[in-house]
């Protein structure tokens, strides 16, 4: 809301300038943008072009002799009007013009002391512009004083201070609403709206028909005026408009505006001869055309408010007029509208067609006070500046409550919810200065609340006016006395996280809405894609499922600026929608790929890598029962170098390389569905008794048949090896000279221990025997001689 | 036989000093004390010798024995040394090279952030709560107060996935959540800090962003406990210099609203880029929660009053880090995460 403090002075008194006034609305909830002239500018004065001749050196340019009132300058102008004779806007040297400051200068040998402006010049917005402010210099009246201020002359010389207005606040859209803040604010009073006109004997209401067909519709007023003149409107009219960012038009147009502006009322001037005798309020009917004022066709819904007349749709009520009934340079007859559509639609409507000031202000709701008002001061300035004649009567269709809005608060629950210290006679006051009505009894305020304050409903709502004019930040912080009671936060998720940074990974954030081609790669689950209905773009129109794709695009973003020792993890939702329902789970990923440990000794990571990594972080969070099994493998990993992570007999995740048809790259990831993995039983750290006889160490190497998995052997090992073999540890895998193409060499070291007494050799032997025996018969192996 | 004595403790000397190896000395030791050995020979010698002389030959010998006794033992010493020097010496090794260490990971600044809001109010005796993302318009707006078509709503442009589901536009979605499941709509004390949507992306926008929601319901709580409360949040966060203060403004979930500004940390408050000249950076969002809201949420509003607050995340990270750009936030270049590997100096505020 652009508020020109000049339309504000008509109806309060402001005690202060622009930045100030921004300031102090700013405490009281209303934040600024903008706060100073409406032109920001300096150093003008009004001239007289005394003498004009050409340029010596240039077809266009004029080396004037302009008469300042106090000095005579020369000033070079390269302007196709500029003559002698004529009053002119002059910069003078110092000048601060938006852009330039003016300096004196030599323009082709030739001297210049200052700059004839035209309007574009002083900076006003384009869309004010006329061609002519534009080509030429501006030429003022001759009622225009050498010597005094041009913005003066012009009426532009005003500050404005533009609002950023909360949405609950639709009655600060508007002069009058804003006078009675800003007295509220210092203490002063509203001045009355002229709202004086004559009118015919005539009853207008009896000839026209007003149908109101829908309840989106709660109060429409029509009202005609007859016999205007078109014109241009009053120069102080146009400058408000333009203080408030509204292009003056004419001003029957003009005064429409102007009135919206002053109380909030949007409305509408038919041309009477056009709309004929009826008028209808009614839901658009589905994909029923109208040609809106911008003469651009708008195809409608049942959702959409239009007025009609008896054949078609001439408007589109709130957001925009119809083109068939727009007043005209010939218009004579105006039929007036001022009426309340439910904020809703109106909202829905305009999102859809277009956000004009008027929906911006039906959709945050009206006060039916100033719908009348709205009218009766439409018909005051249209008889003073159009030359209308007002039509008696009014078709009037009203279903709104005008009941009194009454709330009662009592002084102990201000004071509570507050948590100041502030008197009885202090509330009372504000109260006062924001114009409410108000019964105290000693203990409760009972309050009457003017209609246009459709922000207050409940008596939080006075509170919150009483705090706001109190001044919010006069309340003292106070340090709260709490129950002591210990808080809890997910200790999980955070067990997760430092894990995997103490392992060396780092932690990424990135976003969780990609293509939606992405979103069922890195995975084998069945789930529906969750799209987005509206997407910014089709790069982010479905949440993800697997973290992994998040992941894969960090990792080319980096290794397009030759980053390419990526070790990244992420913990994120994983959205989906199953059986119908919407839901989300918490899921790790890791991508790992290239160094691992440090830059010089280079260890680039394999799978048994990253297999350690989730080894490292299962131990870690107590989980006994896991193991990896081949199954289950997404499409987009290597089927020879992937698994999936089972928890208790539950798939939980996967881990494995990237398929090399998607990179070929060597790049290692794991998935673990973290919501899965906590519901599995831990088991809690507790000590565990350590042996207090020495541990006997036995190596010992087979070769097979390179498709035998370790696993298997260490089975063997495990139920041949009996209770006292305590651990085993591969320590070498070989291939290569003296072992057959399609032979590995596994080597393993074995720990025995018996808690009760020192281990014999022939107790150690005879165990470590059967070993050998198990493992050469069941694996098909060989002993590898030392 | 003194002179003789003499005259081989000087030989010996020079030798002893000539003496290079280990092995050296072990042949020297077997040519004065070996079978046929100098020292040996003498000493079997004494049997010629005339009985009156006996004793003072042998106490020659004996003193020439103590010699060589004395710097075998000196010289032996003096080659260990000297071995070990030279081993030391091999050994040395160019300590610039770089270390093996293992390369530490990393937090991310925006979940560094979330622990430590979390921890601060851990302390005070807050739940964490953690509610869905992808939410629903009733939880999201309709129980917050937003009825349908509010004007509020536009300042949230919203992910819809259909006409229910969305994704959650605010982290006050969790206000309704949580009161919601506690049933026996005892006193509330939560924050919850997660993820945000909204269809906004430009140089200070980013579509997904972070926020922290506060709760407070019980009885008698004022808009002093909630200031008090985030003075305690800000002098904790951002210093201990920082002051708060309350503009009032709109918020549909609650009454009396009111925007937070905490003085400008990086000026102090006297002016500056940061805090575009005004000394106050706007960092909240608070109020008391609205009657509506208590009630839709199971709560009297004449018995229970309570506050709420909200603030962005990825401010606050990029303000506690300097981080100039809330896309460097979202990029991940490696670069840009291997920074965040310290410990968090933390603000200690004494009462």
């Amino acid at each position: 809301m652009k508020l020109s403090t000049n339309f504000l002075k008509d109806y309060v008194d402001v005690p202060v300038d622009a930045v100030t006034l921004g300031e102090d609305m700013t405490n009281i909830g209303n934040e600024y943008d903008y706060a100073g002239p409406l032109l920001e500018v300096s150093g003008l004065t009004i001239g007289k072009v005394l003498e004009c001749e050409m340029h010596p050196d240039s077809d266009h340019l004029h080396v004037c002799k302009v008469d300042l009132g106090n000095e005579v300058v020369q000033i070079v102008c390269g302007a196709p009007n500029v003559r002698a004779g004529i009053k002119v806007i002059v910069s003078k040297v110092g000048a601060k013009l938006p852009g330039i400051e003016i300096k004196k200068s030599k323009i082709r040998g030739v001297e210049s002391n200052g700059m004839i402006c035209s309007i574009k010049e002083l900076g006003l917005e384009h869309k004010f512009l006329k061609p002519e402010d534009i080509e030429g210099i501006a030429e003022l009246g001759d009622d225009a004083v050498v010597g005094e201020d041009p913005l003066e002359y012009l009426g532009l010389k005003d500050e404005v201070v533009d609002f950023e207005l909360t949405a609950n606040r639709g009655d600060l859209l508007s002069i009058l609403g804003m006078a009675y803040e800003v007295g509220a604010l210092y203490g002063n009073k509203v001045k009355d709206v002229d709202l004086s006109f004559t009118e015919g004997k005539e009853d207008f209401a009896k000839n026209f028909n007003l149908n109101i067909e829908t309840e989106n519709c709660s109060l429409f007023y029509a009202k005609k005026v007859e016999n205007v003149t078109i014109k241009e409107s009053p120069t102080w009219m146009k400058n408000r408009l333009i203080a408030s960012g509204i292009r003056p038009i004419n001003n029957v147009v003009d005064i429409s505006n102007y009135v919206m502006l002053e109380l909030g009322q949007p409305l509408h001037f038919y041309d009477a001869d056009r709309l004929g005798d009826t008028l209808t309020v009614r839901m658009a009917k589905k994909d029923e055309h109208l040609k809106t004022l911008d003469e651009q066709d708008r195809v409608l819904t049942e959702d959409d408010i239009v007025i009609a007349d008896k054949e078609k749709a001439i408007g589109l009520a709130g957001v925009m007029g119809g083109f068939s009934t727009e007043v005209e340079e010939d218009s004579k007859n105006i039929v007036i509208e001022s009426a309340i559509f439910n904020p809703v639609k109106i909202r829905l409507t305009s999102k859809k067609i277009l956000r004009s000031e008027a929906s911006n202000r039906f959709e945050k709701g009206l006060d039916y006070n100033r719908s009348l008002m709205a009218i009766k001061r439409s018909c005051n300035l249209l008889e003073k500046y159009a030359d209308a004649k007002i039509v008696g009567g009014m078709a009037v269709y009203d279903k709104v409550s005008k009941e009194d809005k009454i709330i009662s608060v009592t002084f102990t629950k201000i004071k509570e919810v507050l948590g100041i210290e502030i008197s009885k006679d202090e509330i009372l006051d504000i109260f006062n200065r924001l114009g409410f009505d108000v019964k105290f009894d000693g203990e409760t305020y009972i309050v009457n609340v003017p209609s246009r304050r459709i922000d207050i409903s409940i008596k939080e709502d006075l509170i919150h006016d009483i705090g706001r004019l109190y001044g919010m930040d006069n309340i003292k912080g106070k340090k709260m006395i709490l129950d002591v009671i210990p808080g809890h936060y997910d200790k999980l998720k955070r067990a997760v996280r430092n894990k995997m940074v103490e392992l060396g990974l780092n932690e990424t954030l990135s976003y969780a809405l990609i293509p939606d081609g992405e979103v069922q790669k890195y995975s084998v689950d069945e789930f529906e894609t969750v799209k987005i209905l509206d997407p910014m773009t089709e790069e982010r129109n479905a949440l993800r499922y697997s973290l992994i794709p998040s992941l894969k695009m960090v990792y080319d973003y980096n290794k397009a600026r030759n980053q390419k020792d990526i070790c990244i993890f992420e913990i994120g939702k994983a959205f989906y929608k199953k059986q119908g329902k919407y839901g989300e789970d918490l899921h790790l990923a890791a991508l790992m790929t290239g160094n691992y440990k440090s830059d010089l000794y280079r260890d680039n990571v394999d799978f048994y890598v990253i297999k350690g990594v989730m080894e490292n972080l299962l131990d870690y969070l107590g989980y006994v029962n896991y193991k990896l099994e081949v199954k289950n493998i997404p499409e987009e990993l290597h089927p020879g170098q992937s698994a999936s992570i089972v928890v208790d007999g539950t798939i939980v995740g996967f881990i494995g390389k990237i398929h090399p048809n998607v990179t070929k790259d060597n790049i290692f990831v794991m998935e673990i569905n973290l919501d899965k993995l906590f519901s599995k039983d831990h088991e809690e750290m507790k000590y565990k008794e350590i042996s207090k006889f020495p541990n006997v160490v036995k190596d010992v190497a087979f070769i097979v048949d390179k498709s035998v998995k370790s696993e298997d052997i260490e089975n063997v090992i495990k139920s041949a090896g009996g209770k006292r073999l305590r651990s085993i540890e591969v320590f070498d895998v070989y291939t290569g000279e003296n072992v057959a193409e399609n032979e590995k060499s596994i080597a393993y070291t074995l720990t025995f221990n018996d808690y009760e007494k020192t281990l014999s050799d022939e107790e150690v032997t005879n165990a470590f025997n059967k070993i050998i025996k198990e493992v050469t018969n069941k694996c098909n192996a060989v002993l590898r001689d030392k | 036989m003194t002179e003789k004595i003499d005259n081989l403790i000087e030989e010996l000397k020079k030798k002893f000093e000539d003496i290079k190896t280990l092995q050296e000395l072990n042949d020297l030791k077997v040519s004065y004390q070996g079978k046929k050995g100098i020292i040996t020979e003498l000493n079997s010698g004494i049997k010629d010798v005339p009985n009156d002389e006996k004793k003072e030959y042998g106490a020659e010998v004996n003193r020439l024995r103590t010699f060589f006794n004395d710097n075998f033992s000196s010289t032996q010493k003096r080659l260990e040394d000297e071995r070990v020097r030279e081993k030391l010496e091999k050994e040395t090794i160019d300590i610039s090279l770089p270390s093996k260490r293992i390369k530490t990971g990393s937090k991310h600044p925006f979940n560094r952030i979330i622990e430590e809001v979390e921890d601060l109010f851990v302390s005070m005796g807050y739940d964490v709560i953690d509610g869905p993302e992808l939410e629903d318009d009733e939880h999201c707006f309709r129980l917050l107060n937003y009825t349908v078509g509010h004007p509020a709503r536009d300042a949230q442009d919203t992910f819809y996935i259909d006409e229910e589901y969305l994704l959650r536009t605010q982290t006050s979605a969790a206000q309704s959540r949580v009161m919601e499941e506690n049933k026996e709509k005892t006193p509330i004390r939560v924050i919850c800090p997660g993820k945000t949507y909204r269809r906004d992306d430009d140089a200070t926008h980013s579509h997904q962003f972070g926020q922290v929601e506060g709760l407070v319901i019980d009885k008698n709580i004022s808009l002093a406990d909630l200031k008090g409360t985030l003075e305690i949040f800000a002098k904790k966060l951002l210093g201990e210099d920082t002051n708060v203060r309350f503009r009032p403004s709109y918020f549909p979930f609650t009454s009396p609203s009111c925007e937070v500004d905490v003085s400008c940390f990086k000026c102090g408050g006297k002016g500056c880029s940061l805090c575009k000249k005004t000394g106050w950076i706007e960092l909240l969002g608070a109020g008391m929660v609205h009657p509506n809201v208590l009630r839709m949420g199971g709560y009297d509003p004449d018995k229970f009053t309570g506050f709420a607050f909200g603030t962005g995340l990825d401010r606050l990270a990029m303000f506690k880090y300097a981080i100039p750009d809330i896309r460097y936030m979202y990029t991940n270049d490696i670069r840009f995460l291997k920074q965040f590997d310290r410990k968090d100096d933390e603000y200690e505020i004494k009462y």
